[in-house]
């Protein structure tokens, strides 16, 4: 328990240095520390499919952002400081917590979940399935569709991406057809 | 109790980075830390307290490992979200690259000026 709030504190922490520091790679790289602070935390919540998945998530995401940020324009932006704005959001977040507060009185204690549908899962998912991780049980054969959804979603994601990165639509009547069409090396 | 609280704490941080900060990065960042947030707690909401992994070992007694193992199901949804959670970042910083080409900025204000 103490290793896990520990842990949390640093999660914040992370998060607070990526939000208020001034230069736009140390952002990146305070995010980074976030998110392998909670594939730990994954880890100790008895997670290890979700810690696998989050590291590499996490090196892709480094990634992408790096190649985002690290050529580009470095040093954050100081111009307009709007106090107004900020001290306004400042009190709607607190407010935030506190209903969050009252709402997380609601829930069942931390550590004793309610396992209704799980159970199912638990008791009978090794015969049905035959697979002794249930987590992929439940991904690849109790909520397969939820996959196939979320191959589509990530599809469509990096289509999008793809089709905004790319340097050129359609050729022209006349030209030929070596002319690079796709992402490019440098912008 | 505190560790909800704490969990919710990060999502606050990512809503203000996205709503107080102007520069777009910064923006993309406060989303990764509310996704981040919004994961951990449905998983904190599955722990059972000295619980083990959902995954059956050969000799493992079942109504021990039943009465023992943390919930399967949150860990399931929360591992097609962090895939698409990718995916969407991916988009987001294209399209913050190509806005770069054009507007030679990352400030939010700046390109809101530019057009028209």
């Amino acid at each position: 328990m103490l290793v896990l709030i520990s842990l949390l504190v640093f999660i914040n922490l992370g998060a607070i240095i990526a939000i208020e520091s001034k230069y736009l790679l140390s952002t990146v790289i305070s995010i980074g520390a976030v998110g392998f602070g909670l594939s730990i935390v994954f880890l100790l919540l008895g997670a290890p499919d979700l810690a696998i998945t989050q590291v590499v998530v996490e090196i892709l995401i480094l990634i992408i952002l790096i190649r985002g940020t690290v050529t580009l324009d470095n040093t954050a932006i100081e111009k307009y400081r709007d106090t107004f704005a900020m001290v306004i959001s400042l009190i709607f977040f607190g407010m935030f917590l506190t209903f969050a507060y009252m709402a997380f009185k609601a829930l069942p204690e931390f550590g004793h979940p309610l396992m209704r549908v799980s159970r199912e899962y638990l008791q009978h998912g090794v015969e049905k399935t035959g697979a002794t991780n249930i987590v992929m049980s439940i991904i690849l054969d109790y909520r397969a569709y939820d996959t196939l959804g979320e191959a589509t979603v990530l599809f469509t994601a990096i289509l999008g991406a793809f089709v905004v990165l790319r340097r050129k639509g359609r050729k022209k009547i006349g030209e030929k057809d070596t002319t690079k069409v796709g992402i490019p090396g440098e912008f | 109790m505190i560790v909800y609280l704490l969990c919710s704490f990060l999502f606050v941080l990512g809503l203000y980075c996205l709503v107080a900060k102007k520069n777009i990065i910064k923006k993309i960042i406060g989303i990764i830390t509310m996704e981040y947030s919004v994961n951990l707690f449905l998983v904190l909401v599955g722990y059972r307290a000295r619980g083990i992994a959902p995954i059956l070992s050969k000799g493992a007694d079942k109504a021990e490992f039943i009465a023992k193992s943390v919930d399967p199901l949150p860990q399931a949804l929360v591992l097609t979200a962090i895939v698409i959670g990718l995916g969407t970042i991916a988009l987001m910083v294209a399209i913050c690259i190509r806005l770069y080409e054009r507007y030679g900025t990352f400030d939010m204000t700046e390109i809101r000026r530019l057009r028209g």
